[in-house]
């Protein structure tokens, strides 16, 4: 392989108008013709590195070359013109036109002056996916091909516009097994005949299996860049995962009584038939913080959803308190005494253009105290408001602002005053502080482990390493949609440990597994 | 009495052709993501400066390319305050249809006074039968029995409508703006991400709407009724909605649907000439109506199951 550098990307730093550092002072290079992996957890930089290498953004500071010659990439056109394309993880195709027509779009042959001339595209793509040998069907509308086609049906879409180096953006998250092997061996191919291959992802075999060399970014920053056949998964796996500040929570040792939750060998296939949960059990009792950690994508918003009544197993039980609480909607899981802390707060967890007393009662709004006939009792609305505005120290004018105007963390306080409030037997918890900050952070961590020890059973669901192994009384680790882990005691637990678990390097015997049921 | 007869037959046509117009400009505008609400008001414009210029000129061709051109700078207009301006597109058609009916009548007003010295309230006494868009008599299959009485006779703007159906499907299937029309409407992301110029293709799409509206406009004021007068287009701007939605925005399938409601109207018509109380013949053309959309919408859900079904195999 040529030690030529198609690729340079020199100190480059992107700091977005809201303050967020993505990317600080990173270094990356790729050379010709070889496959360059890019990995690191979710929100490590890996997406807004690429988007800068392929015109989407632009870097604060510092400077990218291609083929040596320094370039301002500011926009995918200009980006295609240097010869780089980029296959993204959401299709960008049009569902009703068919494969050829998508692959010309923009640049459509015509003949007699203003016709299309489909037979040349489809020839064009014929020429294309017999070259590469990514075959796909010409005629076939796209939204009646399989996801696996509709990937190369995009890599051929860079290829002939001309790219010379492709970036992939987790192009196997969407695929099945099979699909990935035939997917890698199209990437190989593709390498033989001088291509150079850009992938992203997190899963270490893949990325063993197929790359040469790989950057790994942690927390915006580069790991360096080191030879696939040089490190094993293990270094990967500790330089990949791991906490820069180690957060203290202060926590009594958790004394668990009755089981609430019983999730038993649940398992979902997706629309696009890849399994995503895979005979998951686990048990969540009075008194008790259970963490989920992982990589996400691995399953846990499935789980989520699955409990919660956004979606239904295809087999598997759930019960709360003994009874089955699958099919029912969230009105009846609330009868329940089951809350949900939502990953997406601004779409699931409040009402943005709502006031911050709206979004308070809304879970409450038809019990009797707070009803007056067919009125609101607004006097008893307007008390229980101001003190969940109190106790819960949310940061506001008043409780009849405009919630979606209060900053995120404020937002977030919202949203765990009301679902912690209204009497929970079991809370689910999913990425409770993502995004927020510190302040509000450790509110709803302090109060996550004061209501677990007032004797309610607490899932988190949490990608933050910090916090799912601070909080967590015990936890699993999910991996591949299965549960890989369980570990009694967090305390034990090493970062190290728990980066082997989470990319899939080791995995526990069933019976180890099964204890988090306590049977 | 007999109520099909060949009379009945050709009256359909009749009038069907201006929702038919309509319904072109709305298959287009859904097909390119621009549902233009507002057509309703752009034929109401159209026919009042269509009928006006006709009468300055002493032309109908002249008249009739006013209409066109009216219906266009209109679309853009409305364009430009969607897509520029970023104003929701159903409420830039609302307006626009507020427009079509309580400005239309105050610009006659003010124009025929400062022009003729006389304010008018409807332009029918300006449109003579020399102004009116021709009528055609096809020759050979004017002699065909039956046949020849239905199709035959109908204003030019009734084959230029009919043939713009055809047209519709070619621009839409087999030309490289069709492709980008389809493709922006779609997913403008994938368009866009190809270099195709999203808010250009959505002027087009918009405009394309407007010319066409112009001549549904223009066969109001300028052949079916003879002049403008207030709200005189009724509703086809709003029906040309239904019937795209009807014909699955295909333009094949809309033209159909277009000519249910042409029937369903002339059915009404028919039936109050028999002598039956006319309170109850008058919703006869909302029965058809919102018995096809209940059809369309049962058949809608069959494919969309089968689809899904299909899907998860």
């Amino acid at each position: 392989m040529s030690e030529e550098l198609v690729i340079q990307m020199k100190g480059i730093t992107k700091v977005y108008p809201n303050g967020t550092v993505a990317n600080q002072d990173v270094n990356f290079d790729v050379r010709k013709g070889e496959i360059h992996a890019l990995m690191g957890e979710n929100g490590a930089g890996k997406s807004t590195l690429m988007k800068m290498l392929f015109g989407l953004e632009q870097p604060t500071s510092g400077e990218i070359l291609v083929n040596g010659e320094r370039v301002n990439l500011s926009s995918p056109t200009v980006a295609i013109s240097k010869g780089i394309g980029m296959v993204h993880q959401h299709f960008m195709l049009v569902p009703s036109l068919t494969v050829a027509e998508n692959m010309v779009l923009g640049m459509v042959p015509k003949k007699s002056g203003m016709l299309i001339d489909y037979k040349k595209a489809v020839e064009i793509t014929e020429e294309y996916s017999k070259k590469f040998n990514l075959r796909v069907d010409a005629n076939a509308k796209v939204m009646d091909i399989p996801v696996g086609m509709k990937q190369k049906v995009e890599i051929l879409k860079a290829l002939v516009r001309g790219a010379k180096i492709l970036i992939l953006d987790e192009p196997t998250a969407v695929l099945t097994t099979q699909e990935t092997v035939e997917l890698f061996t199209e990437l190989k191919n593709l390498k033989k005949q001088g291509y150079t291959l850009i992938f992203i992802s997190h899963k270490l075999n893949e990325i063993m299996e197929i790359t040469d060399r790989m950057t790994i970014l942690r927390g915006g920053r580069s790991m360096g860049i080191y030879e696939t056949k040089n490190v094993t998964p293990e270094e990967i796996s500790r330089l990949m995962v791991g906490r820069d500040v180690i957060l203290k929570v202060d926590k009594d040792q958790a004394k668990p009584t009755d089981e609430v939750l019983k999730v038993r060998d649940l398992e979902y296939v997706n629309e696009w038939g890849k399994k995503m949960l895979d005979k998951v059990s686990l048990s969540v009792r009075k008194g008790e913080i259970l963490g989920i950690a992982g990589v996400e994508g691995n399953g846990q918003k499935e789980l989520v959803d699955m409990l919660f009544g956004f979606n239904a197993p295809n087999a598997g039980t759930i019960e709360v308190n003994g009874e089955n609480i699958i099919g029912l909607d969230q009105r009846e899981l609330r009868e329940k005494h089951i809350a949900l802390v939502p990953e997406d707060r601004m779409l699931y967890g409040i009402a943005g253009t709502a006031s911050i007393e709206e979004n308070l009662i809304s879970d409450r709004c038809g019990e009797k105290r707070l009803n007056k006939g067919i009125l609101f009792n607004m006097k008893s609305i307007h008390e229980e408001s101001a003190k969940l505005v109190k106790d819960y120290t949310v940061l506001c004018k008043s409780a009849q602002q405009q919630v979606g105007s209060l900053s995120g963390g404020n937002i977030q306080k919202v949203v765990v005053a009301r679902e912690f409030s209204n009497g929970p037997e079991l809370i689910i918890a999913d990425q409770p502080t993502r995004g927020i900050d510190v302040g509000a952070t450790e509110f709803i961590r302090k109060k996550l482990v004061e209501l677990s020890r007032s004797g309610i059973a607490v899932l988190l669901v949490s990608a933050d390493l910090n916090e799912v192994m601070e909080l967590s009384d015990s936890l699993i680790i999910m991996c591949s949609g299965k549960i890989a882990a369980y570990f009694e005691d967090t305390k034990e637990l090493s970062d190290e440990l728990m980066g082997k678990y989470m990319l899939g390097i080791e995995k526990q015997t069933p019976e180890e597994i099964r204890r988090v049921c306590h049977e | 009495m007999n109520i099909f007869t060949t009379d009945f037959f050709f009256s359909i046509i009749r009038i069907a052709t201006p929702i038919l117009l309509a319904t072109l400009a709305a298959v287009i505008g859904e097909k390119g993501g621009v549902s233009n609400i507002g057509l309703e008001g752009i034929m109401m414009m159209s026919a009042l400066f269509g009928s006006l210029t006709a009468y300055w000129t002493g032309s109908w061709a002249v008249g009739l390319l006013a209409a066109m051109a009216v219906g266009l700078l209109e679309a853009l207009l409305m364009g430009f305050f969607a897509f520029k301006l970023k104003t929701d597109i159903i409420l830039v058609g609302t307006a626009v249809n507020m427009i079509g009916s309580g400005g239309t009548i105050f610009l006659v007003k003010v124009i025929t006074n400062a022009t003729m010295g006389k304010s008018l309230t409807s332009t029918t006494s300006l449109i003579t039968k020399s102004l009116q868009v021709p009528s055609w008599n096809i020759p050979l299959i004017k002699d065909i029995p039956v046949i020849g009485k239905v199709i035959s006779g109908h204003s030019l703007l009734t084959y230029i409508a009919f043939l713009l159906v055809f047209l519709t499907g070619v621009l839409l299937y087999k030309t490289p703006l069709g492709l980008n029309i389809r493709s922006v409407g779609e997913n403008p992301n994938a368009a866009s991400s190809v270099g195709v110029s999203v808010s250009r293709v959505r002027y087009i799409t918009i405009g394309i709407g407007g010319v066409l509206a112009g001549l549904g406009g223009a066969y109001m004021s300028m052949y079916y009724a003879m002049g403008w007068s207030l709200d005189m287009v009724a509703g086809r701007g709003f029906i040309a909605l239904a019937a795209q939605s009807m014909g699955g925005g295909e333009p094949i399938g809309s033209m159909l649907a277009a000519l249910i409601f042409g029937f369903a109207q002339a059915l009404g018509i028919k039936v109050s000439a028999t002598g039956v109380d006319s309170n109850l013949v008058a919703p006869i053309p909302y029965i058809v109506t919102i018995l096809s959309l209940v059809v369309f919408a049962l058949n809608q859900r069959r494919v969309e199951k089968r689809r899904h079904a299909s899907a998860l195999k």
